[in-house]
């Protein structure tokens, strides 16, 4: 009878666990999404790419905290600063680097993560805050969930369709898909390769932005809280094959998940470890990424 | 090959920094210089796989385990450093080659290697920080000071002892570099980076050949680490593990210059000193400044300067020294914009 009780349990919070596995699956999409899209489209990886979240998270702060704007003006907001940074990002650092080597590159955005911790150091010192937003916790049967979480994951799929609609769509987004394919056949058909990058970096950058504005409701934001969702984002992007989007997609929902489940045996950093093992793992079975085709 | 007179440069250069302590004994200066060769020879032996274009983001991770577990074997085991610095470096070796077999084998270069390696670094932080109850967390670790034998503990107060003992870590790491440098291992290393495919065909085994200069590199990366920890007597994930560590690595071999044995020194001894004049400069609100110059700093070097003060420096002494012969103005024109 015991062991009865127990398996019900356990059922319980095993049911939680992947669903909450499931929601935070959807932010780490996003985030992958952006990156994705960086890479694909201009062939670049922006190491700092979680530290534009973590600038977007303390826009988001100051905003609702400080000034009392709300939330949901806040949010918009907040998306336009980061794609602003984002194709400053690019205009100022990665366009004069676009014949360099690719290391080059990559270690110029690592000296933009340097200079964007150590600018929210210097400007809003180490203390950890938060929104102060306590969404309350939806029960369901014995389970409960986050509004929160709730709200980041349908909000990240509407990012992600908004995404999908402006590259099937628009003229924009169709040059876009057809930079990612050639390079050069595109620029002497006539689309301007420089303004393609610049839209694309500002609208990775919006990506973060909206993962910025969704990350703040769960979690504090401090100087380093990049580097707590920085490197999974780069696992996700490396399993699910660099610029491949559903790849990338499918990658960071069973990330989620092995994160979600091992956190429910012990802590959440463990989880961590689990998903850095398994990516070893994968990348013996499948090294060039989950979707890649079979040779 | 080196000349008679570069030996004589190197002797007489010895024997002033070995001779250094026993003139000069400001405690303040000499720990300097003692942070300085100790990073020296951590960015040494990142540039030896570095300089084959191997950029690993994941030292970190490797100091990291030589600072970690040197400590944690000290204070629950009892085992003294001199056996924990081995084993230390075994685990940093082995942790290596579990992630630098799938990515050789598999080919796995340039974005992926990095992002693999970059998540390394950050996942040894998540250990080191998920096991709080042994490692203190982010608060840092300190070994227990040795109640009996200090040689035995490898824990001395005199900064002169340490300053010795960081002088022949980095001078060990300085003759390995040029050993590497005059091997075969480099010629077929040179021959990888430039083209894998090329490499294999000619008969280089790539995988093995990529590993072994991997193994190297973590092994000696773990014994910085270890010795940095029986310095400073404590450690903090951030100062000696993690993304923020293994890009500080990178930065310094770049400003410093890559390809010549002695520009990671010359990287730690700019950017030590820059941090520290900014950190005494600013005083203590300069926290966060110093990186925010350094990071600058760097961006700007790698748009404008890629192959590092000392790389530049040295090319442009060659190009004044000698007029190139007719054969050779070919080469050079094309080796200078190359960087």
């Amino acid at each position: 009878m015991g062991m009865q009780a127990f398996l019900d349990v356990f059922d319980i919070y095993l049911l939680e666990a992947v669903i909450n596995g499931i929601l935070l699956g959807g932010v780490l999409a996003l985030l992958a999404l952006g990156l994705n899209l960086i890479f694909g489209v201009i062939d670049v990886t922006w190491i700092c790419y979680a530290e534009l979240v973590m600038i977007g998270m303390y826009g988001m702060y100051f905003m609702v905290q400080y000034y009392g704007v709300s939330y949901f003006v806040a949010a918009p907001l907040t998306i336009l600063l980061v794609a602003v940074l984002g194709a400053a990002l690019h205009y100022l650092v990665i366009a004069p680097l676009l014949t360099a080597p690719p290391i080059n590159q990559l270690l110029a955005t690592g000296g933009v993560l340097f200079v964007l911790q150590s600018f929210a150091t210097v400007a809003f010192g180490i203390d950890f805050r938060n929104l102060g937003i306590r969404l309350p916790v939806l029960a369901f049967g014995d389970m409960n969930f986050s509004y929160a979480r709730l709200l980041s994951f349908v909000a990240a799929l509407v990012g992600m369709v908004a995404v999908y609609l402006f590259m099937t769509r628009t003229f924009t987004g169709t040059a876009i898909r057809a930079i990612s394919q050639d390079r050069q056949i595109m620029a002497l058909m006539g689309v301007d390769t420089k303004r393609i990058y610049l839209i694309t970096s500002a609208l990775g950058g919006a990506l973060a932005g909206l993962a910025a504005c969704l990350l703040v409701l769960q979690y504090d934001v401090h100087p380093f809280v990049g580097l707590s969702f920085g490197p999974i984002t780069f696992l996700i992007c490396v399993l699910g094959g660099l610029g491949n989007f559903i790849g990338g997609f499918i990658a960071a929902f069973v990330f989620a998940e092995i994160i979600s489940l091992g956190g429910l045996f012990s802590d959440l950093e463990w989880g961590y470890v689990l998903a850095f093992a398994f990516f070893i793992v994968m990348m013996f079975i499948r090294p060039a990424g989950l979707l890649a085709r079979r040779r | 090959m080196m000349g008679q007179g570069r030996f004589a440069a190197w002797g007489v250069g010895l024997a002033a920094l070995v001779a250094l302590p026993f003139v000069y004994r400001d405690p303040y200066h000499l720990h300097i210089l003692v942070l300085i060769l100790i990073w020296s020879f951590a960015y040494t032996s990142w540039s030896m796989m570095g300089r084959f274009g191997l950029v690993s983001l994941g030292h970190g991770g490797f100091m990291g385990i030589g600072a970690y577990v040197t400590a944690l074997l000290w204070n629950h085991a009892g085992l003294s450093p001199w056996i924990g610095i081995p084993i230390s470096m075994a685990a940093a070796g082995a942790l290596a080659m579990i992630v630098g077999y799938p990515c050789f084998r598999f080919r796995i270069t340039g974005h992926y290697f990095v992002l693999v390696t970059l998540a390394l670094s950050g996942i040894v932080l998540q250990v080191i920080t998920a096991t709080r109850d042994y490692t203190g967390g982010s608060l840092g670790y300190t070994p227990n000071r040795a109640s009996g034998n200090r040689l035995l503990a490898l824990q001395f107060d005199d900064k002169t002892t340490w300053y010795l003992i960081a002088l022949a870590v980095w001078l060990f790491g300085i003759v390995v570099w040029h050993w590497v440098d005059r091997s075969m291992a480099r010629y077929a290393l040179e021959a990888i980076s430039e083209d894998e495919d090329a490499a294999a065909a000619a008969g280089v085994d790539v995988t093995a050949e990529k590993l072994k200069i991997t193994l190297l590199s973590a092994v000696m990366t773990a014994l910085a680490g270890a010795i940095y920890c029986q310095y400073q007597m404590f450690i903090t994930p951030d100062t000696v593990s993690g993304i923020a560590v293994s890009l500080q690595m990178v930065f310094a071999a770049i400003v410093g210059g890559l390809f010549v044995s002695l520009g990671p020194t010359v990287g730690a001894i700019i950017t030590i000193l820059l941090a520290e004049t900014l950190r005494i400069g600013f005083g203590t609100k300069a926290v966060g400044w110093d990186n925010l110059v350094y990071g600058v700093l760097l961006v700007l070097f790698i748009i404008f300067l890629p192959k590092g003060i000392l790389g530049s420096l040295l090319d442009r002494l060659k190009l004044q020294r000698k007029v190139p012969r007719a054969h050779e103005q070919k080469a050079v024109q094309v080796a200078r914009p190359g960087a």
